[in-house]
């Protein structure tokens, strides 16, 4: 069952590398719908049968390889699965008779292999190994486009990705030295509150949180995601910082839970709150559309540690507080919600950047009238942005914000709501030039109708996702830290 | 799956597929657009209709969808969603005609169009909601679909007001968001229901809820155009006079005029915000936004502009009804909710024929132009009429059910504001009635084209709603009059059990 979701986009990388390029884009779509599928079947069975742990090769932990699924390794699974699949229909039409073409293939499939195998792995090693190849292809992908640009960034990606990577594994080293084991579910319960643990958690959470771009590690962020190609960009700041994130919370909550300390968590939130601030800020500052779009991850990428401060507080007798649950859930529909909206608004700039030639705003002029597919696209996945109904993205605030004010922790509301605010500020500045007639402009290119629909379906489901929140809570309740119990409608 | 549990969602489905549907209209079937248009506008009359005639029957409406985010989606009818979908309803009918005679031939009418049915279904959201949530969903639904109307010329000036009115709502939403929250922290999922349930929560909490009550009317005040969180409504008035006409009837200033009637009566209780000391601060403020709102629209040329700054001062009778406890008060408000929209609607079609016709837009423009344009002016002297407050007309029944309010209710002054306000009222209207039917014309107008003024379809509505200001004037004592309905809400607030 577990197999499939990890070797399937490794063998497809494997055959896009070999096979001429004509058959690549083939190869990709074939992937991609069987990786969809065998997602798919994974997440049916864990629903049927709760969470489950593999050994490979027959070894159990600590001599084998751990793997394991869960609620939330799933969720993430299937976000990269129908993100991925859809970025690949995109690609398709987008890299046709351009020179990076074979090049996209078997990076991005691989790229695919390690985001699925991080969420699957269960060590603090192999999880290091898929970091890397996460990291690895993301750079490249990054500086795919080959301009002098493009290159400079993806230098610049890949020295914070190096360094991150090194703290991470350093932090590895020496968990390893003081408890010998690197399976999550062993260590959890040995770490003593010492100073080579502590160490060894913040270099952990250091490498992991400069790899997710949180404020101030945030620097590659905005010239990398720009400065690729829209299917790249996409790909990178809807799916590849979530990687990070989602082992982010994965070793805080379950793993590092015995000695991270309030203070540690109200700090997380800090530097949360600066990003959200500080990304919406300069978002309102950029007047070409993809460096707007990546500021624009930088302060979404904030509102995600917000779940940190809210959600590391003492146990109430011996119960979890009982605003965790919403925490937790508020911080991972943001995720969600921000990985479909990030995606539609890159590519739906995509289009718009094939048909005008150029990503300034101003060529954003009277796309209402001429591209209305990709203005509501721009429009709907800006909604879930902003936070407003029924999106996600208001899931993901309303959740947090009820959790902020059930724990007392009054002090990032306003963080949120003026985070909430900015974000209006820079979508409608796009929104804005949508509706300014084209007069003297020049016209634009026809581009093919498939890739202005992929954005706006993706941007359709970042505003659905407000409507099936009970599915998600059901699939997120398997095996999570905190087991949020499904309400009959409504605890007060 | 039965008729009370369908019908709301099929009201709300009458604009909201139509709005669909006519984004995929290609811009040049201009009849198929039509259709639509007006097959949904008619079909949703014929829904409300039904609704209204067995709720009175006793039938009882309601949709509810339990979210697991610990709130109900609930849409349902009681009088006061009743007064206001089908306030909506109708005016929508006939703003539907005028706007289909009004852009002939314009550019870009499809989305013109396709937005204009999502705005009145989120009116009828606003309307149906039956807790704050629901509200607030539909409340930010409607900033946002209002947007493309209000900048729909696409000239850099419609964009500054779009821009303005952005900030202004955005901003208002959010602040309106943290009080939803807020209240739902602390009470947990409830219904609008009269008297409200914030009673029992015991006086250790009278300063939260206090505050609460700030930021609910501080997020609403926005939308309902309180001094000092008016600026963006006369900046709005950009828009096509269609819109205008619908934003200031029934769309979005009425939003946050029927959101402060539902958090006073709904989720406070009026009894018990008296007690918290709420309403007497709100009563000054919706006083010195009658006066101030008066005073303003008297310097302004412009004609949109004149009328917008009239509607500042219009919506706060609404609010001055809401914060006096009393159901002559109450009955006052709700009466003006109505009026306001029927004599409103009226004023701004008739600007917008003025505009649409003979290219006037000043006041200083319109001399003579009774000999010109008969009808249009006549309608519109009948609702400048009616909104000073002429007896028999529309807006003397609601400003008599609000000073007889105030006597009631202890609060003589506010018959001063009124009577200050009329006198304001009939200073700003009677020198364009005067200079239109009396002074001599100034030239220059273009050849009259057909048989009349102007195209039918900007013609009937205008003349529809203005005798309706009569009508609902005269027959205020009849049943299933808005006075009437108005009458029945308040009995059951107030002399009912629950």
């Amino acid at each position: 069952m577990i197999t499939f979701p990890l070797l399937l986009p490794f063998a497809g990388a494997l055959l896009a590398f070999l096979l001429p390029r004509r058959a690549t884009p083939a190869v990709g779509i074939a992937t991609a719908s069987a990786t969809l599928v065998a997602v798919g079947r994974l997440t049916t069975a864990l629903l049927e049968n709760g969470a489950q742990r593999y050994s490979s090769g027959g070894w159990p932990a600590p001599l084998g390889i751990q793997f394991h699924v869960d609620g939330l390794s799933a969720t993430m699974l299937l976000m990269t699965a129908v993100v991925g699949t859809l970025v690949t229909v995109y690609a398709a039409r987008h890299f046709r008779s351009d020179p990076a073409e074979p090049f996209f293939w078997p990076l991005w499939l691989f790229l695919w292999g390690g985001l699925n195998a991080l969420y699957l792995s269960g060590d603090l090693f192999n999880l290091y190994v898929s970091l890397e190849v996460v990291g690895l292809s993301a750079v490249a992908l990054a500086a795919l486009s080959g301009n002098r640009a493009a290159l400079k960034a993806a230098l610049g990606y890949l020295f914070a990705a190096m360094v991150a990577s090194l703290a991470y594994l350093l932090g590895v080293g020496l968990l390893y030295a003081n408890y010998g084991v690197l399976d999550l579910e062993t260590l959890g319960p040995m770490l003593r509150p010492d100073l080579p643990t502590h160490a060894a958690v913040g270099l952990t959470m250091t490498g992991l949180l400069v790899k997710t771009a949180l404020f101030p590690m945030h620097f590659w962020l905005p010239s990398a995601h720009s400065a690729a190609p829209a299917p790249v960009s996409a790909l990178l700041s809807a799916l590849v910082i979530k990687g990070s994130y989602y082992l982010a919370l994965r070793l805080w909550f379950s793993v590092f839970q015995p000695v991270v300390t309030f203070e540690a968590g109200q700090f997380i939130g800090v530097l949360g709150s600066a990003a959200i601030l500080w990304g919406a800020f300069q978002a309102l500052r950029q007047r070409r559309m993809k460096l707007l779009i990546a500021h624009s991850t930088v302060g979404q990428v904030g509102y995600l540690f917000l779940l940190f401060p809210l959600a590391t507080v003492p146990r109430m007798a011996g119960e979890p507080a009982p605003w965790i649950n919403e925490a937790w859930m508020g911080g991972i529909y943001q995720a969600l919600s921000h990985g479909f909206a990030k995606a539609a608004i890159f590519l739906a700039a995509g289009v718009i950047l094939k048909a005008a030639g150029s990503d300034r705003l101003a060529s954003m002029r009277d796309i209402a009238g001429r591209l209305p597919v990709v203005t509501f696209a721009f429009g709907l996945a800006g909604l879930s942005l902003i936070g407003l109904p029924p999106s996600g993205g208001f899931v993901a605030k309303w959740m947090m914000l009820r959790a902020i004010l059930a724990s007392g922790q009054w002090w990032w509301a306003p963080v949120v709501l003026l985070g909430g605010l900015l974000t209006a500020g820079y979508v409608f500045l796009m929104i804005r030039y949508a509706f300014k007639p084209a007069a003297g402009v020049l016209d634009l290119k026809p581009t093919p109708r498939i890739m202005q629909w992929v954005a706006l379906v993706l941007a359709l489901i970042a505003v659905l996702l407000g409507f099936n929140v009970e599915g998600v809570m059901r699939l997120l309740e398997i095996g999570s830290p905190y087991s949020p119990s499904l309400g009959e409608g409504g605890e007060p | 799956m039965n008729l009370e549990f369908l019908l709301p969602l099929v009201v709300l489905a009458s604009s909201l597929l139509t709005g669909v549907l006519i984004f995929f209209v290609d811009e040049k079937h201009h009849f198929l657009r039509t259709a639509l248009n007006l097959g949904g506008a008619t079909l949703k009359l014929v829904f409300v209709g039904y609704i209204f005639w067995w709720t009175f029957q006793g039938r009882e409406f309601e949709a509810r969808f339990t979210l697991v985010l610990g709130f109900d989606f609930l849409l349902r009818v009681d009088l006061l969603s009743l007064i206001f979908v089908t306030l909506s309803s109708i005016l929508w009918f006939f703003t539907t005609i005028y706007a289909v005679g009004y852009l002939e031939g314009s550019p870009n009418r499809t989305r013109f169009f396709g937005f204009f049915s999502l705005c009145v279904t989120a009116s009828t959201g606003i309307a149906l909601a039956g807790n704050l949530i629901t509200f607030f969903i539909f409340y930010e639904f409607l900033t946002v679909v209002t947007y493309p109307l209000v900048v729909h010329r696409g000239t850099e000036k419609s964009l500054r007001a779009g821009r303005t009115y952005l900030w202004y709502t955005i901003t208002g939403g959010t602040v309106l968001f943290l009080g939803v929250v807020w209240i739902h922290v602390l009470t947990g999922p409830m219904d609008f229901v009269h008297a409200g349930v914030l009673m029992d929560l015991g006086p250790e909490h009278r300063g939260t809820l206090i505050v609460i009550f700030a930021i609910l009317i501080g997020g609403l005040g926005v939308k309902a155009a309180l001094v000092p969180l008016h600026g963006w409504l006369p900046v709005a008035m950009v828009a096509p006079a269609p819109v205008s006409a619908l934003l200031h009837a029934v769309a979005v200033v009425k939003a946050g005029a029927f959101g402060i009637v539902r958090v006073v009566y709904d989720v406070y209780g009026v009894e018990f915000a008296t007690s918290l000391g709420l309403l007497l601060p709100l009563a000054v403020l919706a006083s010195i936004t009658i006066l101030y709102g008066s005073l303003r629209a008297l310097v302004q040329d412009d004609l949109k502009k004149r009328l917008a700054y009239s509607t500042v001062s219009q919506l706060s009778y609404i609010v001055l009804g809401v914060t006096m406890l009393g159901p002559v008060a109450t009955v006052g408000a709700l009466v003006h909710l109505i009026h306001q929209g029927i004599m409103k609607v009226t004023l701004f079609f008739c600007a917008g024929n003025f505009a649409e016709t003979l290219g006037l837009h000043r006041v200083s423009e319109l001399n003579g132009i009774g000999r010109r344009m008969p009808l249009t002016m006549a309608a519109f002297t009948a609702a400048a009429f009616g909104m000073i407050g002429l007896p028999p007309l529309a807006g003397f029944v609601s400003k008599w059910y609000l000073a007889l309010g105030a006597m009631e209710a202890g609060h003589p002054w506010v018959v001063g504001v009124l009577i200050g306000s009329s006198v304001l009222n009939a200073a700003y209207f009677l020198p364009i009635v005067h200079a239109a039917w009396f002074k001599e014309p100034d030239g220059g107008w273009p050849e009259k084209i057909g048989r009349f003024e102007a195209p039918w379809m900007l013609l009937l509505p205008p003349l529809t709603t203005a005798a309706a200001t009569i009508g609902v004037g005269i027959w205020a004592s009849a049943p299933y009059t808005p006075a009437d309905l108005a009458r029945q809400v308040a009995e059951l607030m107030y002399f009912t059990e629950p």
